[in-house]
């Protein structure tokens, strides 16, 4: 048989088995006398798993309030606070927040209108510049030069068909 | 060009021949647009305000639609300056109280604005009199495609244009008319289009946006969502519910003149009595009983060419643009009396009321 259950909070056996659904997701908890009372779990009225699950830590996501965004240091508070984001690369950061908002916010959770080619097109233009830059200098620095030549011959095609049209840039 | 003396020529709103446009007063399309790698306004630093506002004045300057553009930091404009932009529609009230680094650039004839540093680095808008949703988004659709070709916009191919709230993302695009609807009012059906309109996806707010109330009988309808849907698709819907929004006022008009007609007359001639002999009115009275004198206009009560007279003073009866036309600060009861006498002034001339149409008196 298999060893009883241990409390959540402080890992004496464990007398209290909850079982709660919040989101669509099942959450247990398994707790002991003691910390189920200090908790109010033994109060119907005034208990909520979700809470504990928070407020415990138990959840193993709980901790995503300290999550910053690395590019400008926006945290899920600072959301919760002004329900606007700091900056575009936020919904990478929070993608788990964002998603499930989606939903009752719009008709769809997916794009379907404009892209903008144009300023994308630039964008993995400078990508694949930047990336043959990079191979150009670590070919120079160990001495490839027949590979360095080709990245250069590459680099320049690409930068005059960049410039060409209308020469916005 | 400067603000001032473009507040000082003719504009879209104040001046649009083509009022032909009897329950839409006008429409609007904005798009909601950001820089790729910047923080949104609302987190950056100022510093980091102050060059996005740089970069994009330029930007924007170089384009066709802008050519002719005023442009001014929301920081070298004044109060008055501020509140009138507000009142012609070109600016929104956060961005007239945003902090430093923000900015506006409106073209000559009005019809296209562009806040930096609102809620998110571009807010783009075309307005057009009248109902023309397909013209303004082919105006708006032009000046963002050639806007991405000089500024990396933030984009995500699932999610769309990224935008600093997450209510705008996908489109970014918010159509809205601005509806005269005052037999529904009358009538007292309002709240059931209301509710009507809500659960097709729509969004009924008074003349100044948010929070501001309908003086004038005057509505703005807008889409809630902008993610899921083409901008095609959005403006599509759009125009349908609003299609069908008009055919409710007609027929709720029709009703009112079939049960009382000396009723609705006796209203139109107090409000052109009012308008001509008034000698204090502030701007809600005299926004209802303009809106009263449209009906009026719609109704055939007077001649068709007298609506864009009307629509003019919807506009110039506000509060800042009646300030401007002092030459000094008035208290508010001053500026109701000053309004009063623009208005005798306006409607000494106006054709007289003719209750003789369609057989009644």
């Amino acid at each position: 048989m298999a060893s009883p259950l241990k409390c959540d909070l402080c890992s004496n056996p464990a007398t209290v088995h909850l079982t709660q659904i919040v989101n669509n997701k099942v959450h247990k908890v398994d707790l002991c006398e003691a910390c189920a009372q200090a908790k109010g779990v033994t109060d119907p009225s005034g208990f909520s798993l979700a809470d504990l699950l928070l407020k415990a830590s138990l959840n193993p996501e709980a901790p995503t309030s300290a999550v910053r965004c690395e590019q400008c240091g926006f945290t899920q508070n600072d959301f919760k606070k002004h329900g606007r984001f700091g900056c575009p690369h936020c919904y990478e950061t929070f993608s788990s927040l964002v998603e499930p908002m989606l939903d009752n916010m719009h008709k769809g959770t997916a794009h379907t209108g404009k892209v903008p080619e144009k300023a994308l097109e630039r964008k993995s233009l400078q990508d694949r510049l930047g990336d043959l830059e990079s191979k150009l200098e670590d070919a120079v620095k160990t001495e490839r030069y027949e590979e360095a030549a080709r990245y250069r011959d590459e680099i320049n095609q690409l930068k005059q068909a960049f410039e060409q049209p209308k020469g916005v840039r | 060009m400067t603000i001032s003396s473009l507040l000082a020529t003719p504009s879209e709103l104040t001046d649009s021949a083509s009022s032909k446009s009897a329950i839409v007063l006008m429409t609007r399309i904005r798009l909601a647009r950001n820089l790729a790698g910047k923080p949104f306004p609302g987190w950056a630093r100022e510093a980091q305000r102050s060059e996005v506002l740089a970069v994009c004045r330029e930007a924007l300057g170089a384009t066709t639609a802008l050519k002719r553009n005023a442009s001014a930091a929301v920081s070298e404009l004044t109060d008055l300056e501020k509140q009138m932009l507000v009142e012609r529609h070109l600016i929104s009230r956060e961005l007239s109280g945003s902090a430093a680094g923000s900015g506006v650039v409106i073209n000559k004839d009005q019809t296209v604005s562009v806040m930096i540093n609102e809620e998110d680095h571009l807010r783009i808008q075309v307005l057009r009199a009248g109902f023309q949703l397909k013209k303004a988004w082919n105006i708006i659709n032009a000046l963002d495609t050639e806007l991405e070709g000089r500024l990396d916009y933030a984009f995500s191919p699932r999610l769309g244009y990224l935008t600093a709230c997450p209510t705008n993302l996908g489109t970014g695009l918010r159509a809205s008319a601005m509806m005269h609807l005052p037999a529904l009012v009358i009538a007292g059906q309002m709240e059931k289009v209301v509710r009507a309109v809500n659960q097709l996806g729509m969004v009924v707010r008074g003349l100044f946006g948010e929070g501001s109330d309908a003086s004038g009988s005057i509505f703005q309808i807008s889409n809630q969502t902008t993610l899921g849907e083409s901008e095609e698709a959005i403006i599509k819907r759009l125009g349908s519910v609003l299609e069908s929004i008009i055919e409710h006022e007609l027929n709720a008009r029709a009703k009112l003149m079939e049960a009382d007609a000396t009723k609705v007359f006796d209203k139109i001639g107090r409000a052109y009595g009012i308008l001509q002999n008034s000698h204090q009115l502030t701007s809600t009275e005299s926004m209802n009983l303009l809106s009263l004198l449209r009906l009026g206009v719609d109704l055939g009560i007077f001649p068709e060419d007298s609506r864009a007279l009307i629509d003019r003073l919807f506009i110039e009866a506000q509060p800042g643009h009646i300030q401007n036309s002092a030459h000094h600060d008035l208290e508010s009861n001053q500026r109701d009396i000053l309004r009063a006498s623009r208005l005798r002034t306006e409607f000494a001339t106006f054709a007289k009321p003719n209750f003789t149409i369609n057989g009644q008196n």
